[in-house]
């Protein structure tokens, strides 16, 4: 654990009791995760890529290890506003306009009437809908509504962005497209964000760490620091390093299936 | 407006069936005055006649079926003579006579609307509460459900007198038991509406770090709108029964149940039918005012799409 360490994770277990017993939804996991840093979960699922990104969230409370976020409890993160959360579905309220849900966060939070419209403007801009601020929800394409939600999750600048699936349920046209504009967004913004996927092209793509997760119980198989720069084009996942990463992802995958 | 045919295919349905109704179930008193007045009935005396059913007595008077459908007293009233009643007691009466449908019409809408208003008001603020407090949550929603299973006729005249034990008269014992009967059914799709919000969307707010209240103000409230509208058109219509009902067994003098009563008495049973009428198109003006404004707040509100 270094000075930049946002996110810091050590022996985490977290045990749900069922009625066929309990289930090791995570086991010993150990990870941290530097500012600025983008870090995709990818694995099979059951294998608790979801369920570490709610403890980091403090909407799942671990039952086992020690589990940090900008140095406070995942608790105390929460109630601080320390992250902006996008789930796989946009979740927008279909009685408020793109603006008014982009607002949503901002009335809860308590900023003042101007710095509300101000907000609501950069957001939008920022995802690229600006001027479909009067627009419902209903008028919108699903990956413009994704992209809100995205707005949503921004519009009070938390450091951290945490995405879980969320363009899980859009094609990949507009999926390569949206995974583009979040880089651009990641470049322009330098947020910390935690991605949880089950694209390998989509993890390689995106991040600078990614972390290989299986199942039964849910653990880290392999954690991998992507040689790729910054900078990078669409066509960036024809170059070898692109494809030997997603080989190594891929090996990893198959290495945590040996029990099926 | 495409519905439309259907509907009016089905009233005309009704119509011809209740026509056709009117001759064997009248066919015993006609032929009865028609001996009275001299004409030939067969067969010749009362006694006699017993003995058929009605359906049997019109094929054998087949002349007497015209002077079905124009008794005084009949046993089913027809059509023309019930529509007769109506546009003589609502439009060519004062409003202010009490032989005025629209008269008895607003002493039962009033007690009704008061009703309603309670009724919803006391049904949404139980919702909430169920919905927000778990010893609520487990205990109010059974004694909701048993106190429908009374059968409001037995309930109603211990309500109207206990009430009146304390001098309270008229308007207010008919509304309690409108509200009564209306708070039901908002209770029923208030807490469904308020509990709409899927996981995913508690969970967002959570990660907003909101309180209760603000989860109320602008997630569950808003998200339960549609479902209060569909509550408000069954309980308008249930505090509209439970007016007329109130009025029954009380010897209410004004109302659309007090000229039913009158009607059943006093051997008229054009005036029930008249009320009854009255009654009908009164709910069915009641809730087409509650779809309407739920239209029209639903595309206020966006949620309207397409």
């Amino acid at each position: 654990m270094t000075a930049d360490t946002v996110i810091s994770a050590q022996g985490l277990n977290l045990t749900f009791q069922t009625n066929d017993g309990p289930v090791h939804a995570l086991k010993d996991v150990d990870l941290d995760i530097r500012k600025g840093e983008f870090v995709s979960f990818i694995g099979p699922s059951g294998c608790g890529k979801t369920t570490f990104l709610r403890c980091i969230a403090g909407l799942e409370t671990p039952t086992g290890g020690t589990l940090t976020v900008n140095g406070m409890t995942p608790d105390q993160a929460r109630r601080a506003r320390a992250y902006g959360y996008v789930f796989q579905a946009a979740g927008l309220y279909p009685w408020r306009t793109i603006g008014g849900n982009v607002k949503l966060p901002l009335e809860i939070m308590g900023f003042s009437k101007a710095e509300q419209a101000e907000r609501v403007a950069r957001v939008l801009a920022l995802v690229d809908l600006a001027g479909f601020e009067k627009k419902f929800p209903w008028q919108l394409s699903g990956g413009m509504q994704q992209r809100a939600s995205i707005a949503r999750a921004l519009a009070f600048d938390a450091d951290i962005l945490l995405m879980d699936e969320p363009f899980g349920a859009l094609d990949e046209i507009v999926r390569d497209h949206l995974n583009e504009q979040l880089l651009a967004l990641w470049a322009r913004t330098e947020k910390t964000i935690g991605f949880v996927t089950h694209s390998i092209p989509e993890a390689v793509y995106l991040s600078t760490k990614i972390v290989v997760m299986s199942p039964r119980p849910g653990r880290i198989t392999d954690v991998i620091d992507s040689p790729l720069p910054k900078e990078r084009p669409l066509d960036i996942r024809d170059s070898k390093e692109f494809i030997d990463i997603a080989h190594r992802v891929r090996e990893g995958l198959r290495a945590g299936h040996v029990d099926d | 407006m495409k519905s439309v045919l259907p509907i009016l295919t089905i009233v005309g349905a009704i119509l011809l069936i209740w026509v056709v109704a009117v001759i064997p179930m009248n066919m015993h008193l006609t032929a009865d005055q028609a001996q009275r007045d001299g004409l030939v009935v067969t067969p010749a005396t009362p006694a006699e006649r017993q003995g058929y059913s009605g359906l049997g007595l019109s094929f054998a008077n087949p002349d007497l079926i015209p002077l079905t459908y124009n008794l005084d007293r009949p046993r089913l009233p027809s059509p023309h003579q019930v529509a007769g009643e109506m546009w003589d007691t609502i439009a060519l009466r004062n409003v202010t006579s009490r032989q005025s449908l629209v008269y008895h019409g607003w002493v039962t809408l009033s007690s009704t609307l008061v009703g309603f208003v309670i009724g919803t008001t006391l049904g949404i603020l139980l919702a909430i509460g169920i919905v927000h407090n778990r010893a609520m949550d487990m205990s109010v929603m059974p004694w909701a459900i048993a106190s429908q299973t009374i059968p409001i006729l037995a309930l109603a005249p211990m309500i109207i007198v206990m009430m009146g034990q304390f001098g309270i008269q008229g308007l207010l014992p008919k509304a309690v038991i409108s509200a009564y009967l209306s708070f039901f059914p908002v209770v029923v799709g208030m807490v469904k509406g308020l509990r709409s919000p899927d996981a995913m969307q508690m969970d967002l707010l959570r990660t907003y770090y909101a309180s209760a209240s603000q989860g109320f103000w602008k997630l569950r409230l808003p998200a339960s709108v549609p479902y209060l509208f569909a509550s408000f058109k069954i309980g308008i219509s249930a505090a509209l029964v439970g007016a007329i009902v109130a009025e029954l067994p009380t010897g209410a003098r004004a109302g659309f149940g007090a000229r039913m009563l009158v009607g059943d008495q006093y051997g008229n049973p054009l005036v029930t039918w008249a009320a009854l009428f009255a009654a009908a198109i009164t709910a069915a003006a009641l809730v087409a005012i509650f779809t309407a404004m739920e239209r029209l707040t639903l595309r206020r509100m966006g949620m309207a799409a397409a």
